[in-house]
């Protein structure tokens, strides 16, 4: 019963985030368009680059045409804008100021009202850039074979790389509890990500040895996983992998942001605490 | 002469002023390196499956990562501190110091910011091209080189000029800064020769958001692409810009109404 009261509880408090976080971007529509330009501008630049070395190698790199490309490239839009997170820079800002004490009073953990502040910003985000992809689609002519099995599969693989992406990188963005150099962390983790969660060009045009790295790490299981599955370019058994190291990861994730998160409240002091 | 020694004076100042803050040489240092690093390892990449993107061999790819790098360098080392620096004074009147002293105000407030450790970009770009240069070695000759020299002018002209008419609209709107940064996320598209892209894409990368002439332009130049055209539409758009520029600035100045009147 106590259980369910909480939930219930959560649940209001994601409703009032949605309104909070909707009514802050309809303010601030300019600065929307802008990052709306960024994130889809450079996973369009490597698509035109891929695309122009596929037609001047015969028209396949790697198993890739141009329009596989395209294909690959349009999906990594859309995983890319379900996953991704600002919250390093927002923390940092956070613990600079004394904000956090605020969060800190209030009886919930304050992972909660970030997760509905991302989730809701993106319901508003998200048809546009399906829009977007929609029209890049015009252009580009984006094709993959895919299975029905896979787009089923494509659904959990999207959820887990949502998770895992957010835990993780609310995990490092406690970083900002220890040092006020966050931006030179930050940095480091977008260039894992660049190259080993497929952004710089799909993983199997990599070597061997680097895509076993990557296989390790959590980065491909948060972004290139899923394209790949939803492109119907992994096998059943691949795809279960997949789900498998998506999973390990979410687990330790949780346990990691655990420990973290009560020793950096620890070493937090603000004015007037 | 005047504006060579004003421009050194700032200059010391914030070297001054930067050289308290030790550690952030070598945070910029590792950041730079690490942008470099992996400008040069995506390319590694993409040569690893061709031998040459859209006719651009390697060392020519190599010559428009070094434009890039230096370009860059110089709109974080005075254009972008300097403009973002006159929005802030714009919307709190602290412009009126900079109008009350003896000099050219526009020269002032281009000036009046150097984050010096922007250098090291600064010098990362001239490693790299001055790397390109010696491995493509005698195709250039003396007429590229010209050519070049002109080019890489016109083209911070052209940038410096954009950043200028963007900051002045401060003297009229409010938030300006997400424009700034439309050019700055923009300008990554530069690291590539805009003969890739598509038209329309080209189209807004020229016109627009002018970043096609502060590298790709330059890197043609350099690579013995350059068409007369693209050659006098550059000089003349920077004379333009500038010019354009200068009259927006002047309009905005006599908007300005100042912190006290």
């Amino acid at each position: 019963m106590s259980l369910l009261l909480e939930l219930r509880g959560l649940l209001k408090l994601y409703a009032q985030q949605f309104k909070t976080t909707f009514a802050s971007m309809v303010q601030y529509r300019a600065s929307l368009l802008i990052w709306m330009i960024s994130q889809v501008l450079e996973p369009l630049v490597y698509l035109i680059v891929w695309s122009t070395v596929s037609n001047g190698s015969g028209g396949s790199v790697g198993g890739y045409t141009a329009r596989g490309f395209a294909a690959y490239y349009l999906a990594l839009m859309l995983v890319n804008q379900v996953t991704y997170t600002w919250i390093m820079w927002e923390y940092e800002y956070r613990v600079r100021q004394g904000l956090l004490s605020a969060a800190l009073l209030k009886p919930v953990h304050p992972i909660h009202s970030d997760i509905s502040d991302n989730l809701s910003s993106k319901l508003i985000t998200l048809p546009i850039l399906l829009v977007i992809v929609g029209i890049l689609s015009l252009i580009f002519h984006p094709a993959a074979a895919t299975a029905w099995w896979a787009v089923l599969a494509f659904l959990p693989a999207l959820a887990l790389a949502f998770l895992v992406r957010f835990l993780i990188e609310w995990t490092l963005a406690l970083a900002a509890f220890w040092t006020t150099r966050v931006n030179a962390i930050n940095q480091v983790y977008f260039i894992l990500m660049l190259f080993l969660a497929g952004q710089i060009a799909p993983l199997t045009l990599f070597p061997r040895w680097l895509q076993i790295v990557a296989d390790i790490l959590p980065f491909r299981w948060m972004l290139g996983f899923p394209v790949e599955l939803l492109l119907g370019r992994l096998t059943p058994v691949q795809a279960l992998e997949g789900l498998g190291a998506q999973a390990a990861w979410l687990i330790l994730s949780l346990v990691l942001i655990r420990s973290i998160w009560r020793a950096g409240v620890r070493v937090y002091s603000a004015v007037g605490a | 002469m005047n504006t060579l020694r004003l421009i050194y004076v700032f200059f010391r100042v914030s070297v001054l002023n930067e050289t308290a803050y030790r550690v952030n040489f070598f945070i910029q240092l590792f950041q730079s390196l690490l942008e470099l690093g992996t400008a040069l390892a995506g390319l590694a990449v993409i040569f690893s499956y061709t031998h040459a993107l859209g006719g651009w061999r390697p060392d020519e790819m190599l010559a428009l990562v070094g434009v890039y790098f230096l370009v860059g360098g110089i709109i974080s080392l005075v254009v972008q501190p300097g403009m973002s620096a006159l929005i802030d004074s714009v919307r709190d009147g602290t412009l009126d110091f900079t109008l009350t002293k003896p000099e050219d105000a526009q020269l002032l407030v281009s000036i009046q910011r150097v984050a010096i450790w922007s250098l090291l970009d600064l010098l990362m770009g001239l490693g790299v091209l001055g790397t390109a240069l010696v491995r493509l070695g005698q195709s250039i000759g003396a007429a590229e080189a010209a050519e070049f020299i002109g080019m890489l002018l016109a083209g911070a002209v052209i940038v410096y000029s954009f950043w200028l008419i963007l900051a002045s609209l401060s003297f009229w709107l409010v938030r300006v800064e997400n424009l700034l940064e439309i050019f700055q996320s923009m300008y990554q598209a530069g690291r590539w020769p805009v003969s890739l892209y598509p038209g329309w894409l080209r189209f807004a990368l020229t016109f627009i958001v002018p970043v096609a002439f502060a590298t790709s332009v330059p890197a043609e130049a350099l690579t013995g692409r350059l068409d007369i055209l693209t050659l006098l539409g550059a000089l003349g758009l920077a004379l333009l810009l500038f010019a354009v520029a200068r009259l927006v600035w002047r309009l905005g100045l006599r908007r300005y109404s100042g912190a006290s009147a």
